[in-house]
């Protein structure tokens, strides 16, 4: 049951009754853009299942969940690559797929499968990762879906080995399609996976440099609905300074746009226990409230395993969901530590590149302006690496030719072995396995309680 | 662990010493940290590695390996499609001429339902893999593997070959020197 109806009035917002001559009523937008207006958190999962009975149900329970939640369509990994063959495959042998095959189906399966579930107070998103997402914009645009995610780098270095120039083509196609849904009375909403480059150990100033950069480049692109994110890292303190300073960016940047900021709860290597999975994505919804954000996708129990069950992922929704309640917006920002001049460095550069978006990122890549540590996509420069330092915090420790060796100290880093890199990437796995503060002691306690 | 009974070349068999590996993983996965972190072991145990990054086609997989002749191929996935992709790409390399006899194992979440047991694995071994390892104990079984191909300490000095693929080869880079 949803505990809250905070969606009645949403005509007022949106002002479009043609909205629901194109498809069952509110979009995307313009529920989180309501939800935005009354300081609401949404949660959301990361849902998908090649099943279409077994998605619905999944979308059902979500909508169902004691919280308030928006639907998620994550998709496969071959529909992510454009191998729509082995897909077809996969569904005829009954293989079952780590995500939803939308190309594949008919537009009728999708339309059948979201009816009566979809409607003005819970829309549904399509997530994919995808850097050539051509098919994927033309199957949910048919199936009258309006929401997506991606961006011509988030989606490119971290989910292929695809061009940098040819993602940002076809994302410039992409965002076109989507944007033309406005002619029929939709606003679409996009994205921006930047917040989480590779999950783990990229740091904060370059997480928002490039999703606002994405964010621009929506905007040039026609998209006028948008969002940001972030990726919960290493350290609460050092997450909270980095989303004020999205927060802030954004404001200066994408003024003249509706968007908020999405927090994804952490993206790397997650606790095997049920305890610690749950109590760092009860964290992610405390970060995500404390920072005035508008929404939180999470993890669930089960996600150092195996692909999760919908329990489990309702489960994870009304963890977040309650830490959430009873989390407080911050009444003043912490101590700056320089994040914010760090990733406006980044971005000014970016931009400095070229009058064209686009080409800008291109060049930035080439020339190691932006320059994701430890990514081993071919356009990739590769001289910037990044350490977890004795406080927890996560810090450059080369900044290669990243535009802002003048405003950090790069921290010292032992040379990399396969033992140093686990311990790394482990890092928030194991605190939060081992940790046992009293109010997580018992993860029946913590569902309960968090 | 699930190995192949009878590996026809005998492939495990000591004796045989080199030590080039070509690490890859199947063209639908795009995670690296396993990547990463497996280039790193094996170079530490005296490998050399040629990482063919994310999302590899099977021919480029095919193409590669059959120029860098390499000791063993590794493939490493854990986007859940590896019992599905694994089989075509097993069957890819051993109807390649150069690489029929080439050591060939596959290791990490092989399917969405995080099957640990060997019989779910024995559609893998069929079609050419020698070894599927997972689970916790799936790193000390790759080393132990590694020692049975006497990868470790028999060759006085790595013969030197090259490491980026050579013309004719991938026009580009698999990977970006991150770890340099
Ligand atoms: C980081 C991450 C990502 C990043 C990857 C960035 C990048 N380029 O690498 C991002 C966010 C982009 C991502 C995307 C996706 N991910 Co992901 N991801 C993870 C996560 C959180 C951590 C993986 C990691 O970094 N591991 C670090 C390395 C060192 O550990 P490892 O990979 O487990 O490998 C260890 C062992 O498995 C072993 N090993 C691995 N391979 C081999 C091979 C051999 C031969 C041997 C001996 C050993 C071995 O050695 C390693 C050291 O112990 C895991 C969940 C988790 N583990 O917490 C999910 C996870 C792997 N992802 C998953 C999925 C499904 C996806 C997506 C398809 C999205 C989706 N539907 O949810 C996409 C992938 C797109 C694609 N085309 O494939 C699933 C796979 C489910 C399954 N197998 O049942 C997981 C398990 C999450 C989940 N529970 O749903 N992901």
């Amino acid at each position: 049951m949803r505990s809250v109806e905070p969606y009645r009035t949403l005509d007022a917002v949106t002002g479009s009754g043609a909205a629901r001559d194109h498809g069952p009523g509110a979009t995307f937008h313009a529920v989180l853009d309501a939800a935005r207006r009354r300081g609401a958190l949404v949660v959301q999962p990361r849902m998908g299942f090649s099943d279409p009975a077994r998605m619905r149900a999944g979308l059902s329970a979500t909508k169902a969940a004691n919280a308030t939640t928006v639907g998620t369509l994550t998709l496969d990994s071959f529909t992510r690559v454009g191998d729509f063959a082995t897909a077809e495959r996969a569904l005829r042998e009954r293989r079952p797929l780590n995500g939803y095959p939308i190309v594949n189906f008919p537009t009728a399966t999708t339309e059948a499968m979201l009816a009566g579930i979809r409607d003005r107070d819970f829309p549904v998103q399509v997530r994919h990762g995808s850097s050539l997402p051509g098919r994927i914009f033309d199957a949910l645009i048919e199936a009258g879906l309006d929401a997506t995610e991606g961006g011509p780098i988030s989606y490119c270095l971290p989910y292929s080995r695809t061009p940098i120039r040819q993602s940002v083509q076809a994302w410039e196609e992409a965002c076109h399609k989507l944007a033309a849904l406005r002619e029929r009375g939709v606003e679409p909403h996009l994205e921006s996976f930047g917040g989480c480059m590779l999950g783990q150990l990229c740091p904060p100033s370059l997480l928002i440099a490039i999703t606002v950069l994405e964010g621009l480049f929506f905007r040039r692109h026609g998209i006028h609905s948008i969002s940001l994110s972030y990726a919960q890292q290493t350290d609460a303190v050092q997450d909270q300074e980095a989303v004020l300073a999205l927060h802030e960016i954004a404001a200066e940047l994408l003024g003249d746009t509706s968007w908020h900021v999405v927090i994804y709860a952490y993206m790397g290597l997650y606790p095997s226990t049920e305890r610690g999975a749950l109590s760092l994505v009860a964290d992610a919804a405390r970060l995500a409230v404390r920072t005035g954000s508008t929404r939180l996708i999470v993890k669930t129990a089960a996600e150092a395993q195996r692909i999760p069950s919908i329990a489990e992922n309702v489960t994870a929704l009304e963890t977040a969901a309650r830490a959430g309640a009873a989390t407080e917006r911050l009444p003043a920002a912490p101590v700056s530590t320089g994040i914010k001049e760090e990733a406006r460095a980044l971005i000014d550069a970016v931009l400095g590149l070229n009058e064209d978006i686009g080409k800008a990122l291109v060049r930035a890549f080439a020339q190691g302006y932006l320059d994701v540590p430890y990514c081993l996509h071919p356009d990739n420069a590769g001289r910037a690496r990044s350490v977890i330092t004795e406080q927890g915090r996560l810090e450059w420790s080369r900044t290669g030719s990243l535009p802002i060796g003048h405003l950090t100290p790069a921290h010292r880093s032992a040379q990399l072995t396969s033992t140093r890199l686990l311990h790394a990437l482990s890092y928030v796995r194991s605190r939060y396995d081992t940790a046992d503060t009293a109010d997580t002691a018992d993860p029946a306690d913590l569902r309960q309680t968090a | 662990m699930a190995l192949r009974q009878q590996s026809p070349n005998n492939a495990f068999a000591p004796g045989l010493g080199t030590r080039n590996v070509v690490l890859s993983t199947i063209p639908s996965d795009s995670h690296t940290w396993n990547l990463l972190y497996l280039q790193l072991l094996l170079e530490e145990h005296g490998c050399a590695v040629t990482n063919l990054g994310a999302c590899v086609p099977v021919a480029t997989l095919v193409g590669e390996s059959a120029q860098v002749r390499p000791d063993l191929i590794v493939i490493s996935t854990v986007n859940g499609h590896g019992l599905h992709e694994g089989l075509g790409l097993a069957r890819a390399v051993r109807a390649s001429e150069e690489l029929r006899q080439v050591p060939l194992v596959i290791g990490g979440k092989l399917d969405t339902a995080g099957s640990r047991t060997d019989a779910d694995f024995l559609p893998l071994l069929e079609a050419g893999f020698d070894a599927v390892l997972v689970g916790e104990t799936a790193v000390p079984e790759l080393l132990a593997l590694l020692e049975r191909l006497a990868l470790l300490e028999r060759l006085p000095e790595p013969v030197a070959r090259p490491l980026t693929p050579p013309a004719g080869g991938l026009d580009r880079r698999a990977y970006a020197d991150a770890i340099r």
